[in-house]
C-alpha cells in the first residue's frame, strides 16, 4: 500500500520551480492563485440565499477550491480524471471545477434538465470519475442509473435536503469533501500548489457539450489556453467590462457562454458573478442587482420583451398611447442609424426625452437600466427584437461563434452594429468564407478535438480551420452574414429560397407566440406550425373570460386561433408575397427538448420535428382541415396514455 | 397500551374528550395519545367530528367532559393564545390568512409568541428590539426555504394560487416553533404536484425535526402513506385505531365509509 503510495507521487518539485510555474497565469487555477492575492478581500461571488446577498471574496474563493481540491484528492483523483457537474449556478459548481481543473483533470457540466437516461449515457461517455449534484432530483438521476455507470466512483451532493435517508457508498456531502480536503492538505499543506503549478496552458479544462446529430455525443474539448485566449481577444475589441461590475449568472453551467463569462472572463477581469435563489427568482433577482452586462440567448431576449409587451396591454389606455409613442420615437431612430443616415437633432431630442421618461424607467423594471452592453449569443435575434431594445437605449450586439471556438468569433462593434450581420471577428481571428459558402475560423481558441469522437474532428478540423457547417457571406463592411445552419434554407416548388427563420422570427415577435417553425421544402407555399405561449395566452383568455383546462384544449379554442390568424396576416402584410405564410396549425403541445424537438439551449430541430408530425405536415398541403394526431404520452410516473387532440388548421386568403 | 399511565414519551394525551352543541354530540368520549415525533392521521366521514377534536386540542371549543394534557400539563381550561404559547400550532382546513399582507408579513405573524422587546423598546427599535427583529427575519428565511416559496415572499397573500396559500399557512404555523402541530387537511384542492409537495414537507418535518404531527385528510392515498398510526371516527366516537394496514382492513371503517358491510374497502385502501 505504501510503496503503491510512493509510486504515484509525483516528484516533489523544488519551491522556486512551483513559484515560476504559477507566474504563467496559463491556467484557470494559475489565474486564481494570482486574483486571490490581487483582489484579497473583493467580492467574487455573490449568492442569495434566506433572502439575503452573501459575500464570497477571491480569498474565499480559493480557500474552498483549496478545501475541494484536497477532498478530489483524498478520494484519489489523479490528473486528466473527469468531474461532471449537474446543477443551478451555484458558487459551489465554480469551487469543484476549478479544483478539478487545479488537480489538472477536466470539468464538464451538464444541463441540468437532462433526462436520467441521457445523462448516463453522458457521464458514461465523458468517462466521468467523480459527478457533483447539487441536490436531491440531480442525485436521482445519478442514482436511478448506476448500474450503466460503473466508470462513476463517488457522487457529491451540495445540497443533501430530502435524503435523509440515503446510504448509498457512493455518496458524498459537499461539506464532507471540504472537511476531508482540509484535513488531507494539514498533512501536505504544499500539495495544492504543486498541483496548481503542474498545470500547462494546453491541458484539456473542460468538456463542453454541443448538440450533435451524429450518434455519438460531442463533447468538445477546450484547453485553458483555448478559454484564456479567447477571452482576452474578446475583450480586446470590447473593453465594456471592469472590475468594478456586476454580473448576475443565471444560464446553464454547461453552455459555453456561462463557462466564457463566469470562468474566463470573471478571472480575467474580476467583476463579481452574482447567483440567483431558485431559478424562479432569477427576473427579480437581476433587477436587484442591476447587471452591468450580460451574455444570453435569444430565447432571453424574446422573454423580456413578451414580459414587457404584455404589461403594457394591460395597462391603462394613457401609458399605453405613450408607450407606443415613446416606441415610434425610437424606431425612426434605430432605423437611421442603421442605415447610416444622419438622425435630425429634433428626433435625437425627443428620443433623450423619452430615454428619461420611457425607456429607462421601463428598462428598470426589467433589471437592465445600468446595463453598458447586452450580447446575444447562440441562434441570431431577430431584427424586430433588435430594433425595440436598441430603441430603448440598451447596446445589445449579436456575437456569433460556435462552442468549438470557446464561444466567440464575430462581435459587433459600437457604432456599427448593423443588425443584420454577426458583427466582425475579434482579435487574432481569421474568418473565411469558402467556395461552398461555409464558415471558417482559424484562432487560437479552436478547440482540440471532440472527446472520443475523431470523425466529428476530422470533419470539423481541417489544417488548422475550424469547420463550422454554418453558411454565409462576408458584408460589404467586413462583418459576417449567417444564413442558417446548412440545409436550413427552404425551398419551395417554385424555386423560391426562404430562410425561415426571418419568417418565424417575425411570427414570434409577439407575447401570444412561443416558438414558430415554418415549412415549404418542395412544397407550393409556406405554412407554419406555431406554439402559443401559454402564460400570455391564457392571460388573455381570463381577461375574456374564455374557459380553457389545459394547453391543449386552449391552443384549439376558435377565440385563440383567430388572434393567431390576425397575428399570422399582420406579419404577411411585412413580407414579399412568395415568403408569406399561407396555412397554420396551432400545436396541442409545446415543442420541448425531452421530446428531441429544441435543442437544450431552445434551438428547433427541424429534421426531428418534420419526422415526427409528418403525417400532420401532409394533412396541411392535402387542403385538410382539420388533423387528428394520435399521440403517445409517457408520465413522470411510467404510465402510458393515448390521446387524439384534433388540431385545426388555419388557411388565410391567397392560399390554394 | 397502558391506558391513563402516561408513558415517557407522550406528548399529548386526550382522555375521555366530550363535545356537545346543544343537544348535538360531536366529540363522544374519545381517549387517544399522540407520542413524540408521531405523526398520527385522523380520518372518518364528513361531520364525524375531526375537526371539532382540533379545535379542543387547540382551545377555540371548550369540551364539556374530558382532559387534555399536554406535555404533562393539563391544558383542557387553558384559553387558545396560551396553548399557543405552549407550543400547540395549526393550519385551518380553510386558509385563515391575512390576505392583505405579504406572505413574509403573514409567516412572520407566527413568531408573534417568541417576540420579547417591550413596546418602549420597539419604538426606540435600535439595539436588542433591532437584534430581535433579525433573529425572527432569519427564522422566517429558514421557513420560507423549506418550503421552497422565494419567489413569493414580497407578493400579497390574497394574490396568490390557493395551492401556495395553503404553504404559507403552514409557514405561519412552522414560524411559530411548534411542538406539536396540527394539520387540517393541508392538502384539500391541491394539485397532484402540490400535493406531493406538502407530502415531502410533512415527511421532512418528521423525519428531520421530529414533529409530532395530528394530520386530518380525506386522500386516503396520503393518510395511509404518510401516518405512523391512524384513529378513525364516526359520529364523534372512535371506531378504530392502528397502523395503516389495520384501519384499511377494520370492517367499522369500512363501513362507516361505504355505508353497506359488504362491499370491499375500495376507497379507503384505494390509492395507497
Amino acid at each position: 500500500m505504501s510503496a503503491q503510495t510512493v509510486l504515484e507521487r509525483p516528484p516533489v518539485p523544488s519551491p522556486e520551480a512551483v513559484r515560476e510555474s504559477l507566474l504563467a497565469l496559463d491556467t484557470f487555477p494559475k489565474r486564481l492563485v494570482h486574483n486571490a492575492e490581487r483582489f484579497g478581500d473583493r467580492v467574487a461571488f455573490r449568492e442569495k440565499e434566506f433572502g439575503i446577498w452573501r459575500e464570497i471574496t477571491w480569498r474565499e474563493y480559493l480557500d474552498h477550491v483549496r478545501a475541494c481540491a484536497g477532498g478530489l484528492l483524498a478520494l484519489g483523483m489523479r490528473r486528466g480524471d473527469v468531474v461532471a457537474l449537474i446543477g443551478d449556478n451555484r458558487p459551489e459548481l465554480y469551487y469543484v471545477a476549478m479544483a478539478a481543473q487545479a488537480l489538472g483533470g477536466v470539468s464538464c457540466g451538464m444541463y441540468q434538465d437532462t433526462l436520467a437516461d441521457q445523462l448516463a449515457e453522458l457521464l458514461d461517455f465523458a468517462d466521468a470519475r467523480f459527478v457533483f449534484c447539487e441536490d436531491q432530483e440531480q442525485t436521482d438521476k445519478v442514482l436511478s442509473m448506476e448500474d450503466r455507470l460503473g466508470k462513476v466512483e463517488r457522487v457529491v451532493v451540495d445540497d443533501w435536503r430530502g435524503m435523509w435517508r440515503y446510504r448509498h457508498p457512493k455518496l458524498l456531502r459537499f461539506s464532507d469533501l471540504e472537511a476531508m480536503g482540509r484535513e488531507y492538505l494539514r498533512r501536505e499543506p504544499d500539495r495544492f500548489l504543486q498541483e496548481v503549478a503542474q498545470g500547462r496552458g494546453d491541458d484539456v479544462a473542460i468538456f463542453c457539450l454541443t448538440s450533435g446529430t451524429t450518434s455519438l455525443p460531442k463533447l468538445a474539448m477546450l484547453s485553458h489556453r483555448n478559454l484564456l485566449a479567447q477571452g482576452e481577444n474578446f475583450l480586446a475589441v470590447e473593453p465594456h467590462v471592469t472590475e468594478k461590475d456586476e454580473f448576475v449568472s443565471f444560464l446553464p453551467f454547461a453552455w459555453i457562454g456561462e463557462q466564457m463569462i463566469s470562468f474566463t472572463l470573471h478571472q480575467l477581469v474580476g467583476f463579481t458573478v452574482n447567483f440567483p435563489e431558485e431559478p424562479e427568482t432569477a427576473q427579480r433577482d437581476l433587477r436587484e442587482i442591476g447587471p452591468h452586462f450580460m451574455f444570453a440567448p435569444a430565447r432571453i431576449y424574446e422573454g423580456i420583451h413578451s414580459a414587457v409587451a404584455v404589461r403594457m396591454l394591460d395597462s391603462g389606455p394613457l401609458r399605453r398611447r405613450v408607450y407606443e409613442a415613446a416606441l415610434g420615437v425610437a424606431g425612426r431612430v434605430v432605423d437611421a442609424e442603421a442605415a447610416g443616415k444622419p438622425v435630425p437633432g429634433w428626433l435625437r431630442l425627443v428620443w433623450k426625452l423619452c430615454a428619461w421618461t420611457v425607456y429607462r424607467p421601463l428598462l428598470d423594471k426589467v433589471g437592465l437600466a445600468r446595463m453598458r452592453v447586452a450580447w446575444n449569443g447562440g441562434a441570431s435575434l431577430g431584427p424586430d427584437y433588435f430594433r425595440f431594445f436598441r430603441g430603448l437605449g440598451l447596446n445589445l450586439k449579436q456575437i456569433y461563434g460556435q462552442t468549438e471556438v470557446a464561444g466567440i468569433s464575430c462581435v459587433h462593434r459600437d457604432g456599427q452594429v448593423r443588425f443584420w450581420t454577426m458583427g466582425a471577428p475579434i482579435a487574432n481571428t481569421e474568418i473565411r468564407i469558402t467556395d461552398r459558402q461555409e464558415i471558417i475560423t482559424r484562432s487560437p481558441s479552436v478547440f482540440l478535438g471532440y472527446y472520443k469522437n475523431p470523425e466529428a474532428t476530422r470533419e470539423a478540423l481541417r489544417d488548422g480551420w475550424l469547420y463550422s457547417g454554418d453558411t454565409g457571406v462576408l458584408d460589404p463592411s467586413g462583418d459576417i452574414i449567417l444564413f442558417d445552419r446548412s440545409g436550413d434554407i427552404i425551398t419551395l416548388q417554385d424555386g423560391t429560397r426562404v430562410p425561415p427563420r426571418v419568417v418565424e422570427d417575425m411570427l414570434k415577435f409577439t407575447p401570444y407566440v412561443q416558438q414558430a417553425m415554418v415549412l415549404a421544402d418542395g412544397r407550393p407555399y409556406l405554412a407554419a406550425i406555431l406554439n402559443i405561449d401559454f402564460q400570455n395566452v391564457g392571460k388573455w383568455a381570463e381577461d375574456r373570460g374564455i374557459a380553457y383546462t389545459s394547453y391543449m384544449d386552449l391552443s384549439q379554442k376558435p377565440e385563440v386561433l383567430d388572434l393567431l390568424e390576425e397575428l399570422v396576416r399582420e406579419t404577411n402584410s411585412r413580407l414579399q408575397p412568395g415568403w408569406r405564410v399561407r396555412a397554420f396549425v396551432s400545436l396541442y403541445k409545446e415543442f420541448h427538448p425531452d421530446d428531441d424537438e429544441l435543442t437544450r439551449t431552445r434551438k428547433l430541430r427541424r429534421r426531428h420535428i418534420l419526422e415526427r408530425y409528418r403525417d400532420l405536415v401532409e394533412a396541411v398541403y392535402a387542403g385538410a382541415d382539420r388533423f387528428q394526431a394520435t399521440v403517445t404520452v409517457r408520465y413522470e410516473d411510467g404510465r402510458v396514455a393515448t390521446l387524439h387532440p384534433v388540431m385545426h388548421i388555419r388557411r388565410l386568403e391567397g392560399g390554394p | 397500551m397502558g391506558a391513563g399511565v402516561p408513558l415517557a414519551d407522550v406528548v399529548l394525551s386526550v382522555r375521555g374528550l366530550t363535545l356537545r352543541f346543544a343537544g348535538v354530540v360531536a366529540v363522544s368520549d374519545l381517549s387517544f395519545q399522540v407520542h413524540a415525533g408521531e405523526l398520527l392521521g385522523i380520518i372518518g366521514p364528513n361531520g364525524a367530528g375531526k375537526t371539532s377534536v382540533l379545535n379542543c386540542i387547540n382551545g377555540f371549543y371548550r369540551p364539556q367532559g374530558g382532559r387534555i394534557v399536554y406535555l404533562g400539563r393539563d391544558i383542557t381550561r387553558l384559553p387558545p393564545h396560551t396553548r399557543a404559547y405552549l407550543g400547540i400550532s395549526r393550519t385551518f382546513q380553510n386558509i385563515a390568512l391575512y390576505p392583505h399582507m405579504t406572505v413574509l408579513q403573514n409567516i412572520l405573524s407566527g413568531r408573534l409568541v417568541h417576540m420579547r422587546s417591550s413596546l418602549l423598546g420597539c419604538g426606540v427599535y435600535w439595539g436588542l428590539a433591532q437584534r430581535e427583529v433579525l433573529q425572527h427575519r432569519q427564522r422566517v428565511e429558514e421557513v420560507i426555504d423549506f418550503l421552497e416559496i422565494e419567489a413569493y415572499r414580497d407578493h400579497r397573500v390574497a394574490e396568490l394560487p390557493y395551492g401556495i396559500q395553503k404553504k404559507v399557512e403552514l409557514g405561519r404555523a412552522l414560524a411559530m416553533e411548534p411542538k406539536l402541530l396540527l394539520l387540517d387537511e393541508p392538502m384539500a384542492g391541491m394539485t397532484v404536484d402540490e400535493k406531493a409537495d406538502m407530502a415531502r414537507y410533512i415527511l421532512e418535518l418528521r423525519e428531520v425535526h421530529g414533529l409530532p404531527m395530528i394530520l386530518i385528510e380525506h386522500d386516503m392515498g396520503v393518510v395511509m402513506d404518510l401516518c405512523d398510526r391512524i384513529l378513525a371516527m364516526d359520529y364523534g366516537r372512535k371506531i378504530a385505531e392502528g397502523a395503516p394496514q389495520e384501519i384499511q382492513n377494520h370492517p367499522d371503517v369500512i363501513r362507516a365509509y361505504l355505508g353497506e358491510e359488504h362491499g370491499v374497502a375500495e376507497e379507503v385502501a384505494g390509492g395507497a
